[in-house]
């Protein structure tokens, strides 16, 4: 059987009920790396360049933790995801940063993904990749339709508040199974929303456990997938240019909507040292949000040197803040 | 309307060129400088592009000498640049400035809508008009280029490089001053004259290319003068893109056809497959090319935490394992230190010596 190996960083957290379905259907076996974990995040560190991000440095630890084990390594040259949108360039240059860098690299599936233009769709790309692992054209249309079947069912997951975590392994069970109905909201007294890239917030190694620590602060917490994509193009569309980043926008979107629903005690934003659209998204948002509706906002930037005890204490400072608020 | 636009080198000259011939009132902001730089990181977001962080006290030093308007380049991604202005203007609102933007959007090459986008810079001049003050603007970013390359080439030959400086910087100014296109090529030709005569040094010179991040690799205050401080090593810089091709391509939406950057995105192949925002593929390429005509080396320059130029970095190994082209590159911002920049530069060139002593006896 053709193993094909999907390194659990980047856009594996929004893409891969999508991938998994599609390769399993295929006839290969999926194998993820495993959650993140000092040897992995060591190995990224060696081999990625200095300068890049940590979200990049970690998936080249996640790419050498499958190199030797599998027969292909998805890679998609994620191009653009929506039309006059990019994710990042660092995403773009992704498959080629790992074949100058990383040697006896297995052959990667990088077919480019690139929908900015209005054209071009999921269907498509996954035939491609498809051809690659020489399927033939049944097979191929019918795994694009389980393929399809389980992200919209992940996603419908999401938007019920599943938090996203719980949704992959949601989604990673037996279709036709019931699914089981979203968990009660929590019994926390603040409502707090948690923005950031997916492959930050939901790594927990990386979160340094965030959402588990928050939430045994008494804190419920939201995240932006809670928010539908509608509502999101709907809210950053208020904006005086449209921005071009779509991880971007949907922090920007998300953060308006929770700011508009009047539900929410604080917002933390999560950012990634060097990262470049944080950089400004972040700042942004930061003025916005003050303007708006005066909803305190923390931005917690993370590097490969964060450490939790640091963590615990701007959490603490944060959600004491917000309580003697909530009191006042 | 008093208007003024963020420094990059000598861009200076040709936008001056372009309000003025519009019949506007431009506002030149002082050359960047420490204390342009202070206060652009004072108010910019930390992680900001260096560039971003000095326009934005370009326009706040313009602001002091009155300017209300500003003029901004932007941009459709991924590269941050494209937003520069939206953040840029948040910024001012919440200082309480009150300055307005105006952001030249990249045309596509199409009048029409180049003149609507920016009907309040243009008002009411003619089609003819506003063509003619592209087309001038453009004839003084050649100018430009002349002088700055036959600098680069010169620098390192001569005994008194700091004579060749002032002749090139009074060169620059009567380009600057020039009212008409034989004004402009008067002062370069003069340029070129004034130099000929000039005591040169003699022997092989070590030739490396300059590549990056299009703003530090033109502006001089952003880049610590990096190709000074070559040139007074001995070393002939060759820049892989100027300052008429930057006009073109971001202000002018490509209208001049003269010969584009294409060969240097096929160049990037098989290392850079794709546009990664930026010039980021035209780094590897230009790094590719530069290898290909027998360059001793490649530097590269790009502001701190720069994406496009990240990804390019990031493959630049392979180049060099290919090519055997030795690559230095640099990450600026407000926190680079001069002295630090010449000690890398300095034992790079002294590797680059190395290697060609070495080439040379083992005679290849
Ligand atoms: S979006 Fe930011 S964190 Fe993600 S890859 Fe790009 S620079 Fe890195």
């Amino acid at each position: 059987m053709i193993k094909v190996g999907i390194p659990r960083s980047l856009l594996y957290y929004s893409y891969f009920p999508l991938w998994r379905a599609f390769f399993t259907e295929m006839g290969a076996e999926v194998v993820v790396s495993p959650e993140t974990n000092k040897a992995i995040l060591d190995a990224g560190l060696r081999s990625a360049l200095d300068e890049t991000c940590l979200p990049v440095k970690l998936f080249f630890g996640h790419v050498l933790a499958l190199t030797g084990s599998v027969d292909y390594l998805l890679v998609p040259r994620l191009i653009s995801v929506e039309p006059k949108a990019y994710i990042c360039p660092k995403f773009m240059g992704l498959p080629d940063m790992l074949r100058a860098r990383i040697p006896n690299l297995p052959p990667l599936i990088d077919v480019a993904v690139d929908f900015s233009r209005g054209t071009g769709n999921w269907e498509n790309v996954l035939s491609s990749m498809g051809r690659l692992l020489a399927g033939d054209r049944r097979l191929i249309r019918q795994a694009c339709r389980s393929a399809q079947a389980a992200q919209s069912l992940f996603q419908e997951q999401l938007e019920k508040g599943w938090l996203l975590p719980e949704a992959l392994n949601g989604a990673a069970g037996e279709r036709g199974t019931e699914r089981p109905a979203p968990p009660s909201p929590g019994s926390g007294r603040l409502n707090i929303a948690l923005l950031g890239h997916d492959y930050n917030i939901y790594d927990e190694y990386i979160s340094m456990n965030l959402i588990k620590r928050l939430r045994s602060m008494g804190a419920r917490v939201a995240t932006a997938d809670l928010v539908s994509q509608a509502v999101i193009d709907e809210q950053a569309g208020t904006l005086p240019k449209k921005l071009f980043w779509t991880l971007g926008k949907k922090m920007i979107g998300a953060a308006f909507a929770f700011c508009d629903s009047g539900q929410f005690d604080g917002i933390i934003y999560v950012s990634s040292f060097g990262c470049g659209p944080e950089s400004l998204v972040g700042e942004l948002l930061a003025r916005w949000v003050k303007r708006r509706r005066g909803i305190p906002f923390m931005l917690l930037t993370i590097d490969e040197h964060s450490g939790a005890a640091g963590l615990v204490t701007r959490l603490e400072a944060f959600t004491d803040m917000l309580l003697r608020r909530e009191k006042g | 309307m008093k208007i003024t636009y963020p420094h990059m080198g000598n861009l200076y000259i040709a936008i001056r060129a372009l309000l003025l011939k519009l019949g506007l009132d431009p506002v030149l902001p002082p050359p960047t400088s420490r204390k342009t730089a202070l206060l652009g990181v004072r108010h910019a977001p930390e992680f900001a592009c260096f560039p971003l962080k000095l326009n934005l006290g370009n326009f706040l030093e313009a602001r002091e000498m009155g300017a209300d308007t500003v003029l901004m380049g932007g941009g459709i991604g991924p590269c941050r640049f494209g937003y520069y202005a939206e953040v840029q203007r948040e910024i001012l609102a919440d200082l309480g400035v009150s300055m307005e933007m105006v952001v030249l959007e990249p045309p596509s090459g199409d009048w029409v809508t180049f003149k609507t986008r920016t009907r309040s810079l243009v008002g009411d001049c003619s089609w003819w008009q506003v063509l003619k003050a592209i087309r001038f603007a453009w004839y003084k970013a050649r100018a430009v280029d002349a002088l700055e390359s036959k600098l680069l080439y010169l620098r390192p030959r001569l005994c008194e490089p700091l004579q060749l400086e002032a002749i090139y910087r009074e060169a620059l100014r009567r380009v600057d001053m020039a009212e008409n296109r034989r004004g402009l090529d008067l002062a370069v030709s003069d340029f070129l004259k004034d130099t000929r005569g000039l005591p040169g040094k003699s022997g092989d010179l070590l030739r490396v290319g300059l590549v990056g991040e299009i703003f530090t690799v033109l502006d001089p205050y952003a880049n610590y003068d990096i190709e000074r401080h070559l040139g007074l090593l001995g070393v002939e810089v060759t820049r892989s893109i100027f300052l008429s091709e930057w006009i073109n391509e971001h202000l002018f939406g490509g209208l001049f056809h003269v010969g584009g950057l294409d060969h240097l995105k096929e160049a990037a192949s098989p290392y850079l497959n794709a546009f990664v925002g930026g010039h980021g593929r035209e780094t590897v390429g230009a790094t590719v090319h530069f290898a290909r005509q027998g360059y001793d080396g490649v530097v590269q320059v790009a502001p701190f935490t720069c994406m496009p130029e990240i990804v390019a970095h990031s493959v630049l190994p392979a180049v060099t394992r290919d090519h055997g082209i030795p690559t230095l590159s640099f990450y600026l911002d407000e926190q680079s230190g001069v002295a630090g920049i010449v000690t890398r530069l300095e034992a790079f060139v002294d590797l680059l010596e190395a290697r060609r002593k070495k080439r040379l006896k083992e005679g290849v």
